[in-house]
């Protein structure tokens, strides 16, 4: 047992089990003070393999200490924390158990050395994420909860085939470096990509994560994409593969961006793009498009968590999400529209802000490689990352035409909570080196040098020009985008109805009564969500295994 | 009561005029630096600007033509 006093991914699960029973003050300073601890536990860990336990005659390690797994136990402990401050007094004991239940999780699959633990506590994440978002306990919640959940069942039992098939040809169940070039190598690869958000089931992220509570969206936007991330850069470093679903989701994310009007959804929507960034950088895949990729998840977990939280102290404090119901918001929340506007500068990678110093060293590795077309895109991708989170976020919730809302700004520890991720986003945009001795690799890059900041700053700039120029363009519709959730959102629902009509036209031609099968029972009780989702599913794992075969054989 | 300072109207032509003031400036900032153009096509004046303009008028233009196709009213889902 005293391997679980320190590791910890399973403080955090041990501790997320006891929050129900506590109360007031004392559940604020449990929830305060379990991260710090698995920080400090995190720091005063010595390097290398620990925690060892026998398992169905493997030996599953718990724990695989490096720098890179570090750096992202370290910044989830951060995000725990902070995320506690944020809601320690407004959120529900249920939420914030799951909360911890599933960034717990998350550590444990960063800590994993071996593949069956990392599918157990990648699991566990899966579960305790969905009960996050079922936590708003509202119908919408409740239907996106189910959707979330059952996409990633899917990518779970795709990781688990890859898995076993991988452990059969190799006979070690050790995590390390793979190349996709086997069945089970494929089939690991899609299960991780899946959590990263990439394409085609990209829609899950910004169909489930707005429909969480004001604060537990705060908790979904750090851990699952990021632990794909950080398998990725784990298991698939230099994958070339990589370089181009990167790039589809960074524009991916701009163009649904653009279209939104949602918010919470703008932001949900970059997040697929900031994670494009990453997976771009994972399949370069030199020393320094590694290091940008961990060095990015690092501070995009930051200033993405302090952009959500000041959505979600608009939303607490308004109830209103649609672009098209806000606006003005400056003149009575000064507080979270400045938080806001700094955490919107930085993920745009603004000079002086931390997106700045981590994003470059993924577009400067695409030079070093002489990626022309890479570096040209990325460059876009930018601009375009001011357009859509940068300037259009903050511009249509707390600028634009005033509408007449004057909430004030939310109670203490949510705005203490803002300040601190905005201080840390400057602090770490001032001085790169805090976070550039905690990479995996050495760091030679300098991000402040006279002609990256003034070509940085013109791209930048004119992008946002261009926004004002173009916002007539931009007026904002009370609409939604398709995706490829209309798969079974849509035509799975179309293709259940019309099976079940026809099976009860049937019924009635041949004058059948089977006296248990009522097929119009399905219809009546509004079972046509999950006959839909299950119709839904079915379609894509059959385009699943066409298209496996069609690149396999 | 008052009206806020980014909504009265003398602000907004500030805004304007500061906005233009600071590109120039970024523009114009060029000519002191010296650029390590590793693509030929980095060490053109100004290519950063332009690109950085073009390419987001090009992102809003594939949005609005992309959005006639897949927008749906935002209860598409419910009915």
């Amino acid at each position: 047992m005293t391997c679980s006093l320190f590791h910890p991914g399973l403080l955090l699960i041990l501790s997320g089990l006891l929050i129900p029973f506590l109360q007031g003050t004392k559940r604020t300073l449990f929830v305060l003070m379990i991260p710090c601890l698995a920080l400090a536990s995190v720091w005063n860990m010595s390097f290398g393999s620990a925690c060892s336990i026998q398992y169905l005659g493997y030996e599953l390690i718990l724990i695989n200490l490096d720098s890179l797994s570090r750096l992202f136990i370290t910044v989830f402990s951060l995000t725990v924390f902070t995320g506690s401050l944020f809601c320690c007094k407004q959120a529900g004991s249920k939420e914030l158990a799951a909360a911890f239940i599933y960034a717990g999780g998350a550590m444990s699959v960063v800590l994993a050395g071996d593949l069956l633990s990392l599918f157990i506590f990648w699991e566990l994440m899966a579960l305790a994420s969905t009960l996050v978002i079922w936590s708003a306990q509202t119908e919408n919640s409740r239907l996106a909860g189910m959707r979330y959940i059952v996409i990633h069942l899917l990518g779970g039992v795709i990781l688990m085939c890859g898995i076993a098939a991988y452990v059969h040809e190799t006979g070690s169940i050790q995590f390390t470096a793979m190349q996709a070039d086997s069945i089970a190598t494929w089939l690991i690869l899609c299960g991780f990509l899946l959590n990263a958000g990439a394409p085609p089931l990209t829609a899950w992220l910004a169909d489930a994560y707005p429909e969480a509570s004001f604060s537990g969206t705060v908790f979904l936007s750090a851990f699952t994409t990021k632990t794909a991330v950080y398998v990725l850069l784990r298991g698939f470093p230099g994958t070339e593969l990589l370089v181009y679903i990167g790039l589809f989701m960074i524009f991916y994310g701009i163009i649904y961006a653009l279209l939104e009007n949602d918010m919470r959804r703008i932001l949900a929507y970059s997040i697929i793009n900031q994670v494009g960034f990453m997976i771009v950088g994972i399949g370069i895949g030199t020393e320094m498009a590694l290091n940008g990729a961990a060095a990015h998840a690092f501070t995009h977990i930051i200033y993405k968590a302090l952009l959500l939280m000041s959505a979600g102290s608009v939303l607490y404090m308004t109830g209103k999400r649609k672009c098209t119901d806000l606006g003005g918001l400056i003149q009575s929340m000064p507080i979270t529209a400045i938080c806001g506007i700094i955490g919107a500068l930085a993920i745009s990678s603004f000079p002086l802000t931390s997106g700045f110093v981590s994003k470059s060293m993924v577009t400067q590795s695409s030079v070093d490689e002489h990626l022309l077309w890479v570096w040209l895109l990325l460059q876009a991708a930018s601009a375009g990352v001011f357009l859509h989170a940068g300037i259009k976020f903050p511009w249509f919730v707390f600028f634009q035409k005033d509408s007449g809302l004057r909430p004030d700004d939310p109670p203490f520890n949510m705005k203490l909570a803002m300040i601190l991720f905005a201080s840390a986003c400057i602090i770490l945009g001032l001085f790169p080196d805090l976070l550039y001795v905690m990479l995996p690799y050495e760091v030679n890059y300098v991000p402040y040098t006279a002609a990256h900041t003034v070509t940085q700053l013109q791209l930048l700039l004119f992008s946002g020009l261009a926004f004002f120029v173009m916002l007539p363009l931009m007026k904002r519709t009370l609409t939604i985008s398709l995706d490829f959730d209309w798969f079974y959102r849509k035509f799975g629902k179309v293709v259940s109805i019309f099976i079940i009509d026809k099976l009860c036209q049937l019924q009635k031609m041949f004058s059948l009564h089977f006296s248990n099968l009522k097929l119009k029972r399905y219809l009546d009780e509004k079972l046509d969500m999950q006959l839909s989702l299950a119709m839904g599913m079915s379609i894509i794992m059959v385009m699943f295994v066409i298209s496996l075969s069609y690149f396999l054989f | 009561m008052k009206q806020n300072w980014f909504y009265r109207k003398s602000s907004i032509k500030k805004l304007w005029i500061g906005t233009i003031v600071i590109l120039a400036l970024t523009v114009l900032a060029e000519v002191f630096v010296t650029l390590h153009p590793h693509f030929k096509v980095e060490g053109l004046f100004g290519f950063h600007a332009l690109f950085g303009f073009f390419a987001c008028v090009g992102m809003v233009v594939f949005a609005k033509v992309l959005g006639f196709l897949i927008k749906r009213k935002d209860d598409y889902y419910d009915v």
